[in-house]
């Protein structure tokens, strides 16, 4: 991976909506043209601004599910919130073609650098997997040997993001491993109940605290707050627990 | 205001525009109870027309942003220090 450009001056681009993709059936991939990209960090974030006729504008704050691979190019999977003023026009109106203003690359807590050595743990709830995914593509971009393990919570399979390009990684991808938890509704012949993720979990297909992986953790606030606990419980180290909380409400 | 469930790594823009460090890295050490952290594990409270910074351990306002059209409000007392990492990247 380049080295990407995370500090210098931050300004609103006009980027096109070159594709688009469903994920899921509220979850939408954006594929960006964005001009003069200076390049990204998994885990970094834009700011999108969307401005009515009438001058109201809002703002939201995207985690970029791409990995940076020298193009002028970003990826952003949304989850249509319902009555979300933001969400809810980039998942059901915006189209091929379309502008968006943004800026970015921000952030650089929430960040995985090809330079960190040890083990890597990814525990994601919903649509806070996305973060998680640009880590796992950056990896797979440069061909990482971080052992990478990724905890994928969601309610049903319909509603897991990614899983086809999950599956060849997990073949492809040397040292990466998935396991879903399935909170509402489990495939069929699932050897466990659907259930909420647990110490038991984390145990399990986590990384045991002594190999001091770095740990990273996003999904909505009641997701974070109780994994991030039960790490901590199993011995991690909270300065190796990175968290990110989204609210899901807009 | 009402808390949307964000942290402070959804503030990583409004900070990049007024600080040249990544702000977001920072360490914050909190007026109210003393406890310190980093900024992106801050609860965010907002949005328009700002966003409020509190301490996720004694819920104190650590930071407060309000973006003016041609102008920020940054009201840092609930900051009795930020520590900020500089350098290499």
């Amino acid at each position: 991976m380049a080295r990407a450009a995370v500090s210098g001056r931050l300004i609103w681009r006009v980027a096109t909506l070159a594709e688009a993709r469903a994920e899921t059936a509220s979850a939408r991939t954006l594929v960006l043209d964005v001009p003069e990209w200076p390049g990204h960090l998994p885990g970094q974030h834009v700011d999108v601004r969307l401005t009515a006729p009438d001058g109201y504008s809002a703002q939201r704050s995207y985690s970029i599910a791409s990995a940076w691979t020298g193009d002028g190019r970003i990826e952003l999977t949304i989850q249509r919130i319902p009555d979300g003023e933001v969400s809810t026009y980039l998942t059901d109106i915006f189209k091929v073609g379309d502008p968006v203003e943004l800026r970015g690359p921000v952030g650089g807590w929430f960040v995985w650098r090809e330079r960190q050595t040890a083990p890597v743990l990814l525990v994601g709830g919903g649509s806070g997997v996305v973060p998680l995914m640009s880590m796992v593509r950056a990896r797979g971009a440069v061909r990482g040997r971080q052992p990478f393990r990724l905890i994928y919570s969601v309610r049903s399979p319909e509603d897991a993001c990614y899983t086809g390009e999950l599956a060849r990684r997990i073949r492809d991808d040397a040292g990466l491993d998935v396991r879903y938890v399935y909170t509402r509704q489990t495939p069929e012949g699932w050897p466990e109940p659907a259930k909420r993720i647990s110490v038991a979990t984390l145990n399990t297909y986590g990384w045991p605290p002594d190999f001091g992986p770095d740990c990273y953790v996003c999904g909505p606030t009641g997701f974070v707050e109780t994994a991030a606990d039960m790490l901590v419980a199993l011995g991690h180290d909270p300065r190796r627990i990175r968290t990110e909380r989204f609210g899901g409400t807009s | 205001m009402t808390y949307a469930g964000l942290d402070g790594n959804a503030m990583a823009g409004d900070l990049a525009e007024i600080f040249a460090a990544e702000m977001t890295a920072a360490v914050a050490t909190c007026a109210g109870c003393g406890s310190s952290g980093a900024v992106a594990e801050l609860r965010l409270w907002g949005a328009a027309p700002g966003l409020v910074a509190r301490c996720p351990q004694c819920t104190d306002v650590i930071l407060r942003i309000v973006r003016a059209p041609d102008r920020v409000f940054l009201d840092l007392r609930g900051a009795l220090r930020l520590e900020i990492p500089v350098g290499s990247s």
